[in-house]
């Protein structure tokens, strides 16, 4: 990946790519090597490779829930657009509100999955600071959420199914947001997402951030990346209201239990999607494959349902979310 | 304990109070008499969801439905105090078990769907008792035939100490609505001071009429989040009923004073067995006057 400053990563994953770096380096040197110092090198690096094995083991082996974000935000993690790219066939964007603009942090539009016509849409973080800039880091004003409730509407009418990529901070919070109803916008996509007669699979890839991801995020199944998280907040702003401390993020990462397990196990999720180990920045390739299966899976699961028996399952899984008790009045 | 309608109250007693917004001293009495809004700047005041059974509905016709519904902890959450505490300090000052209360009452003798989400409880958050109160109101609704009345005082949006639990109330509460909806069943939002995030943002929203009490807080993101991400001040009024009327948003804001007198007015039209407004006595009494100076003018 040239002009990707390769150390731009976090924390814990530094060492590795410093290491593999190293190791690279004494590759080249291999390449122009020869006799003794040929032979020393090559022990060197079978050296340094078992550290890189240990250490990505030790690493990645034990994500807490904090180093999951991190790498739900992960600079060169795959995007919407990524998958779009390698998965979709023929895709046709469809842009624009029809009401004020064309927002860019959501992208939707017509393609083909594995010969099936579906409506693709999700949020667009972008990867050049232009790109990210143009996208808002993937947080959408209103006009982004009516896109999408413009082209669902569109699918429904040519009975497509929906997949959703969810990849949000969450939804701008700005001032020309509220003035265009940020609010009145992700209620009403949630509300028609609820009772759209076509299949809905959401797919968070990254960040599942709060009402605005919720805003093209209900439907008929609940997939999840193996380092996404999803949450009514963002750590950052649960640790700033608990603690007054933004810094103790990773405190509040583990009291919300945000990851992929706890959220199956709290009953939202439905299945996770595995990643190359390290995530799926390491080996974008297989990510692809893991998503490409696991969509596949639920697509042809979910086009065998009679839609009234779809919708009334849709309603049921809705209706189950939640914990409590009843006792007597 | 009877926790369906306690009558527990936080104001202390005393005869002059200080209206927080205007700071005028103004006669207790008076405020009373007010339902609880200042007579200087017309500020209303926070009020407990039994004062606004006592104004909305009927005498006596309130039943309260799903009160066996109660909080658990789910996440185990551990912020500075824990939610098991912080549950059961809100259920011992407004001896209430949860935020929403919910109930079948009368307005003008139709009957109805009543709830109020309380913001002296946890600042009127959805939790998945809110959440699910909301939506076992909106499926009563749904049943029985009857319109669904919701006022809302949640600015604490959806509630943090339940995660992910919170955030998908947004979603079953929605999909609760729609079903009534979509089945010609009539929801009406009342917004009170204040409605935010992930209650704004799904429930709240979501009235085929939509009446707002003056000066209330309404919005997405709360306002320091905002004046932190735009870096700048915001204007004045911003995300108050009177901002979002100009933008689109309410059908109308309504003084508390007319809010019982607005909802019989919204029920007539909403609801084909409820009579139609007899012609006030005083309003054909102008109307002949009006004819009269028309009459006049033109000569
Ligand atoms: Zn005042």
């Amino acid at each position: 990946m040239s002009g990707v400053d390769r150390l731009n990563v976090p924390e814990f994953e530094r060492p590795i790519v410093e290491l593999e770096m190293k190791i690279e380096g004494m590759r080249m040197d291999l390449a122009t090597a020869i006799g003794e110092r040929k032979a020393s090198i090559e022990t060197d690096i079978s050296e340094f490779e078992k550290d890189l094995k240990k250490l990505m083991e030790s690493v990645f082996g034990n994500l807490d829930p904090w180093d999951r974000v991190q790498l739900s935000r992960h600079p060169n993690r795959p995007l919407v657009t990524d998958y779009i790219n390698v998965l979709i066939d023929d895709f046709q964007e469809l842009k624009g509100d029809r009401a004020y603009k064309d927002d860019a942090a959501i992208v939707c539009g017509f393609g083909t999955f594995e010969g099936n016509k579906v409506m693709v849409m999700g949020h667009r973080k972008g990867r050049t600071l232009k790109e990210r800039l143009e996208c808002n880091f993937g947080c959408a004003h209103p006009e982004g959420y009516r896109k999408a409730l413009r082209k669902m509407k569109l699918a429904e009418k040519l009975n497509l199914p929906i997949i959703s990529f969810i990849n949000t901070p969450g939804a701008y919070p700005g001032i020309e947001a509220e003035e265009r109803g940020q609010s009145q916008a992700i209620a009403e996509n949630i509300r028609e997402m609820s009772g759209l007669r076509v299949p809905i699979i959401t797919l968070t890839i990254g960040e599942g951030g709060s009402g605005g991801a919720l805003g093209i995020g209900v439907g008929d199944r609940y997939l999840i990346m193996e380092n996404a998280y999803y949450s009514v907040i963002s750590p950052e702003g649960c640790a700033a209201i608990l603690w007054h401390d933004a810094k103790k993020a990773s405190d509040a990462a583990r009291v919300l239990r945000l990851t992929p397990n706890d959220l199956i196990e709290l009953g939202i999720m439905d299945e996770i999607v595995p990643e190359p180990f390290g995530g799926a920045h390491r080996d974008p390739r297989k990510a692809y494959e893991f998503v490409r299966q696991y969509l596949l899976k639920h697509l042809a699961e979910l086009m065998a349902i009679p839609v009234e028996q779809l919708m009334d399952q849709r309603y049921k899984k809705l209706r189950g979310m939640g914990k409590y008790i009843e006792v007597a009045a | 304990m009877r926790w369906a309608l306690s009558r527990k109250r936080g104001a202390p007693d005393g005869l002059w109070m200080k209206c927080p917004s205007c700071e005028a001293m103004v006669y207790r009495k008076v405020v009373e008499e007010g339902l609880h809004t200042c007579p200087e700047c017309q500020f209303h005041f926070r009020i407990s969801a039994a004062e606004r059974v006592d104004h909305l509905l009927d005498a006596d016709s309130f039943e309260p439905l799903f009160e066996e519904l109660e909080s658990i902890d789910p996440l185990g959450f551990k912020g500075k105090k824990s939610y098991k505490e912080k549950l059961k300090k809100a259920q011992e000052a407004t001896g209430h078990r949860e935020a929403a209360l919910f109930g079948t009452g009368k307005i003008a003798g139709k009957q109805v769907v009543f709830g109020i989400i309380d913001p002296n409880f946890i600042m009127g958050s959805m939790g998945s008792v809110v959440g699910e109160k909301i939506a076992r109101g909106a499926e009563h609704a749904y049943d029985h035939k009857l319109p669904l009345i919701i006022v809302s005082g949640s600015g604490g949006g959806a509630r943090m100490e339940e995660g992910i639990l919170s955030l998908f109330q947004m979603a079953k509460t929605s999909a609760a609505i729609k079903r009534l909806q979509d089945a010609g069943g009539i929801y009406i939002a009342v917004l009170t001071n204040a409605t935010m995030g992930g209650s704004m943002a799904s429930w709240a929203a979501l009235g085929d009429i939509t009446i707002a009490e003056p000066q209330a807080l309404l919005g997405f993101a709360g306002p320091r989040v905002i004046s932190q991400t735009v870096r700048q001040e915001l204007p004045p009024g911003f995300q108050t009923s009177e901002f979002l009327v100009e933008h689109g948003f309410l059908d109308q804001i309504c003084h508390r004073k007319e809010l019982r007198q607005r909802l019989v007015s919204m029920l007539r039209y909403t609801c084909a067995d409820m009579p139609v407004a007899e012609k006030p006595q005083q309003k054909r009494h102008t109307a002949k006057i009006a004819k009269t100076n028309k009459v006049q003018a033109g000569t």
